[in-house]
This record gives structure tokens, sequence and C-alpha cells, in this order.
């Protein structure tokens, strides 16, 4: 794949649901044993033009998320890759126990991939909101939990998992129009956290979408004279401890930034780093509320729950103040 | 099934058709959020009858012990729920016109309110007749005499746990559930013979002990002829109802990419006038 900025451009219009199907169909044909399974999705996920070209590689089950799993285990120990996917909270939390029992007991070579997860459903609700998909894939042992940060970066989790030996979990956020955050090749690697600005006062450490947010956020602090540094914490596991023994090091406050439930997920990771080793840092987790909330477009329901670069900044703010 | 009021059959043809335009209303207040259209329009004949006279319900008594229970297991068909709900005066147009709004109840897939009609939080396919299941053994074991009526589509059939519910119903003798299979033959892929077929509901359905009825889903005599066709005789029943997805506006009809979508102003009217001269409304 060319990284560079005009596809930076040309992928953040699409939605990275879109973009993960597109770079799919791209990147396969150096991977025939690469296995595509969809639950009904095949549209959702930018899919039909590889369903059209690999119909040897691709697999529509219908809606049928658990049978998905449990065929997607056994091709997987044929000697294939396999991703297999749906909406986040059908993919992670309708066939959970088959993921623990099959795809996580017998270690096998599956990338479960959630899309449109956090709050981008919108005015889908509940149902239909990735909330806790992070939580529950962390609980399996031997899972790989990855939350891209912009379309660039699901590029780049897409090529990485289908060089990925092992289960893993692909969790796609955002919607049409994502934000940039990378705009040139660089190195991406699982369980490498991402230094994206140096700082002095604070660790932003963020995932997904919110790792945009919080580039903002800092920009934003930057004038009441915090410095705060944003890193990029793609894989929330395996979690990238020397990087983070490294933050919890230099800087006195670590804060973390996800669109996720307050359980379980990167503020829950990072806290039982902290907790574990007794690292001197004090953390806040911004995340979602444990709450089933209201419905609306993804701009309001970001605002509604304080993850909008602003509010961010001013969490901080408060924060390092105190 | 013992409705307080009984629609006749022009009146329940009006009925569906004044749902699809309120359909098109919300559809169009959605904008770019859009709306499940096409199994909403297929739905709509099934919806009216249930509402319009199959029913016990009434917006007066929604928490009444006694009503019968409506559970839309295919949650995306919401936009016709809140249809009947507000043709029925479950809910007022005012309401039911903030349809997607931030921080409204009326989400695309519903939530519970049962002050509004509305049974189950729904929108993750496969568990409504679980849940119906429940709420018939529920209904039998407290001797109570209300009926559950179950909305699930052909294509959310694929998940297993619908057969789970199946079996369940069949051993524990619920012929107090009455199931309506929304058979309009299309998924969000396509065409469920390209995607899963299930080859014969009926003898899926009859292999689980239950009595499987067949019906015109988009006729509403025909509707009616099954509800009332349906038998205490210690089984379940299923009305496998034959619709087409988009059913009522011809660029809709039968056409893979309504599923889900957002509507033009110029759609709009077009589609109008087609209803408004089909249903003399």
């Amino acid at each position: 794949m060319e990284y560079n900025a005009r596809n930076a451009m040309a992928w953040s219009r699409l939605s990275s649901r879109i973009v993960f199907g597109n770079a799919l169909e791209e990147l396969i044909a150096d991977h025939p044993d690469c296995v595509v399974m969809v639950a009904d999705v095949a549209k959702s996920s930018g899919l039909l033009g590889l369903r059209e070209k690999y119909p040897n590689q691709f697999l529509n089950v219908g809606i049928a998320e658990t049978n998905m799993i449990a065929m997607a285990t056994a091709i997987a120990q044929t000697g294939k890759n396999v991703f297999a996917l749906t909406f986040a909270p059908f993919a992670s939390m309708r066939c959970f126990e088959a993921i623990r029992t099959y795809v996580g007991y017998m270690h096998a070579n599956v990338k479960i991939v959630g899309l449109a997860s956090g709050l981008s459903m919108g005015v889908g609700g509940n149902t239909h909101f990735g909330l806790e998909d992070i939580a529950l894939m962390r609980t399996v042992p031997g899972m790989a939990v990855v939350s891209p940060a912009d379309c660039t970066e699901t590029v780049k989790a897409v090529e990485a998992a289908l060089n990925y030996e092992g289960p893993m979990y692909l969790r796609l956020t955002g919607v049409n129009g994502n934000p940039i955050v990378y705009k040139d090749d660089y190195d991406f690697e699982i369980g490498k956290g991402i230094c994206l600005r140096e700082g002095t006062d604070v660790a932003v450490l963020a995932s997904g979408m919110m790792v945009n947010e919080s580039l903002r956020a800092a920009r934003l602090l930057s004038k009441a004279e915090i410095s705060a540094a944003v890193y990029d914490f793609h894989t929330v596991k395996p979690l990238d401890t020397a990087l983070l023994e490294e933050i919890c090091k230099k800087f006195p406050r670590v804060v973390t930034v996800e669109e996720h439930s307050k359980i379980g997920g990167l503020g829950a990771a990072v806290s039982e780093f902290i907790t574990e080793t007794g690292a001197p840092a004090k953390l806040r987790a911004i995340a979602l509320p444990d709450a089933f909330g209201p419905i609306g477009s993804y701009a309001y329901l970001q605002e509604l729950h304080g993850l909008t670069a602003k509010q961010i900044a001013e969490t901080i703010e408060k924060e390092c103040t105190l | 099934m013992n409705p307080s009021f009984r629609l006749n059959e022009a009146a329940l043809r009006r009925l569906a058709g004044s749902m699809r335009l309120d359909m098109l209303d919300m559809m169009l207040h959605a904008g770019a959020n859009g709306a499940h259209i096409g199994g909403g329009f297929s739905a709509a004949e099934i919806l009216a009858c249930l509402y319009g006279g199959v029913m016990n319900v009434s917006p007066e008594r929604t928490e009444d012990p006694e009503r019968d229970r409506f559970i839309l297991s295919k949650g995306h068909t919401a936009l016709a729920l809140y249809a009947a709900l507000c043709e029925t005066g479950f809910l007022t147009r005012e309401e039911m016109m903030r349809f997607e709004d931030n921080g409204c109840h009326l989400a695309t897939h519903c939530y519970r309110d049962l002050a509004k009609g509305i049974e189950i939080s729904s929108g993750s396919l496969g568990l409504g007749l679980s849940y119906g299941a429940g709420a018939a053994v529920a209904a039998k074991r407290d001797g109570r005499g209300y009926d559950c009526f179950v909305l699930l589509g052909d294509g959310e059939c694929n998940e297993g746990s619908v057969w789970e519910a199946a079996q369940a119903a069949a051993r524990f003798q619920l012929d107090n559930l009455i199931a309506i299979v929304d058979v309009n033959r299309q998924s969000l892929d396509g065409f469920t013979e390209d995607v899963m077929p299930i080859h014969s509901f009926k003898t899926v359905f009859e292999g689980f002990g239950w009595d499987a009825l067949e019906a015109d889903g988009n006729d509403v005599a025909s509707l009616q002829n099954a509800f009332a066709s349906v038998s205490r005789n210690g089984k379940p029943t299923v009305i496998l109802a034959q619709t087409a997805k988009g059913k009522g506006v011809s660029f809709m009809e039968n056409i893979v990419g309504w599923h889900h979508a957002s509507l033009t102003q110029e759609q709009y009217d077009a589609a109008r006038r087609e209803l408004e001269e089909a249903y003399g409304i």
C-alpha cells in the first residue's frame, strides 16, 4: 500500500469500515491463505469488490455470527488466516463464548473485526454501540486487541493482521469523514504505542478516534501553558508495558481517552499496569459511563459524553490544576 | 386476541397506507441518518392487522398485565412500529416526528417504553422469539389470557437462537404464541436465496412441532384469515407472511438497496403521490 497525504485524504473521506474492505481487497492478492467471512455485512464493510474477485476466499454465512466464529476456527485450523466480520457488538458479544472457547482456547488464527464500534452507529442505539468490546476481548488469553486511530492506521492494521499469526480483535471506529492522524508512512507494529506529540506536564494515551481528539486537546492545552504529550495506544492488548513504564517515570499525570465503557478498556488496562507495578503516576481515565445512553448523531454523542477536544482539554486542565 | 375494536378490511388497508406515509415522513425527517424503509414497508399490513383489530392492546392501558404482547424481534422495523403506534393513538404525531433526533427515544432500533406501547428493546436479531416464549410461558403459569405476537424477519431466521426458541415453544405447548415471519426475501447483502436461504420455513417450523400457516403478507384479508385460523391445540403457530421489501412504492419494491437508505425530496414527493393514489388517502 502507498502511504501518502493523497491516499490519507481519500481514505479519510470514507468510513474506516469501507477502507478496511477496500484495503483487504487490494492486499489479499499476496495472501492466498486468507479467508474472509461475513455475517451479511459485505456491503457494510466495503467487501463487494473482494467478493467478486476472490469468491474462493470469501464466505457469507448470513445473519449467524456464532456459526461464523465456530466455522472460522475450523477453517483457520486448516492453515488459513481467517477474517470474520460483523458490527462490533455482534462480533464481540453475541458470539463471545465461541470466541473464548474456540478462537481463544485453541489459539486459532482468526481475526475478528468489529465494525462501527464505539458510538459510530449514532441513531442505531445501544444494540448497535460497541461499548464493551475491548473489555470482553481483553479477557481472552492470547487475544490481541487493536483499535486504529484513523483510516490510514486501519490500512496499517489490516496489513499487520495479514502477517500476524494468532487471535486478534480489530476494532474499527468513526464515521464517514474520519479526521486524519497519519498523513505519511510510518512504522506500525502490533503491541507498540506511538508518541505523536512530546510534552512535559501530562501524558495523554488514546485509542481509536480519540487519538485525533487528544491531539487537538493537547494543542488547546498549550494555550493554557500545559504541555501535554499524546500517545497512540492502538494496541490495548498486549499493552506496550515498556513504553508505559517510561511514560509513568516521566510524567506525574497520565490521562487515557477512549470511546468505550470506563469498565475494562484502555483506561482499565493502564490502571491495572499502574496497580501491578506500583508506578507513581496519577491516572485519570476519560471514557463512556457505565450506562445505556441516548441516541443521536456521532457529534452529539461525543459532546454528550465529554469526548470532544475542547472537553478533553478542560478535563485535563482541571486535573492538572488540582 | 380479544380486541376492543376491529377495523374492517378497507379501513385496515387504509391504515397500512397511512403507516407508509408516516414512514416516509420519518425517513425524510431523518435526513442522512436514513431509515429501514424496505423492511418497514414489507411489514405494514402485518402491523396494521395486529394493531387494527387482532391484538387486545390500548393506549389507555399500556401496562395492563392482560394486554396482548407485541414483540418486535426484527428491531430494524421499528419505523413501522412507530407508524402503527402513532396511527392507533399510542404516540402523538409530534412524538413520532422526533424519530432519530438527538437525545430522542425513537431510535432506529426501538427501546422498551411501556408507556408508549413499546414492549422490548430490540435491534439484536434472533432474540425476540425467546422473549415471546418467555412471556407466553408466564401467561400460562399465571393463568392469564393474553397472547404473544412476535414479528421475525426471514433473514433474521439465520440466527440459530430463533430455533432454540422454536423448540422451547413447542415443548411448553405455547398455543398463546403466534410468530409472524415477514418473508420479504432480502437481507442486508441481497436476496436471501443468494445469501443464506431457508428452503422451506413451513417444513422447518412443522418439524419443530408448530402449526404453520401461509399468507400473503401484503394483503390484509389474507392476513386476517390466517390470524382467524390460529387454533388452541397446544401448539404454537407461525404465520409465514409472503411480502415484498419496499412494498407500495414502485421504485423501492423488491429493489436491493432500500434496506436502509435516505430519501431526497423528489423521491419523497414521488413516493407520496404513488401511495396517496394507491390507498385513496
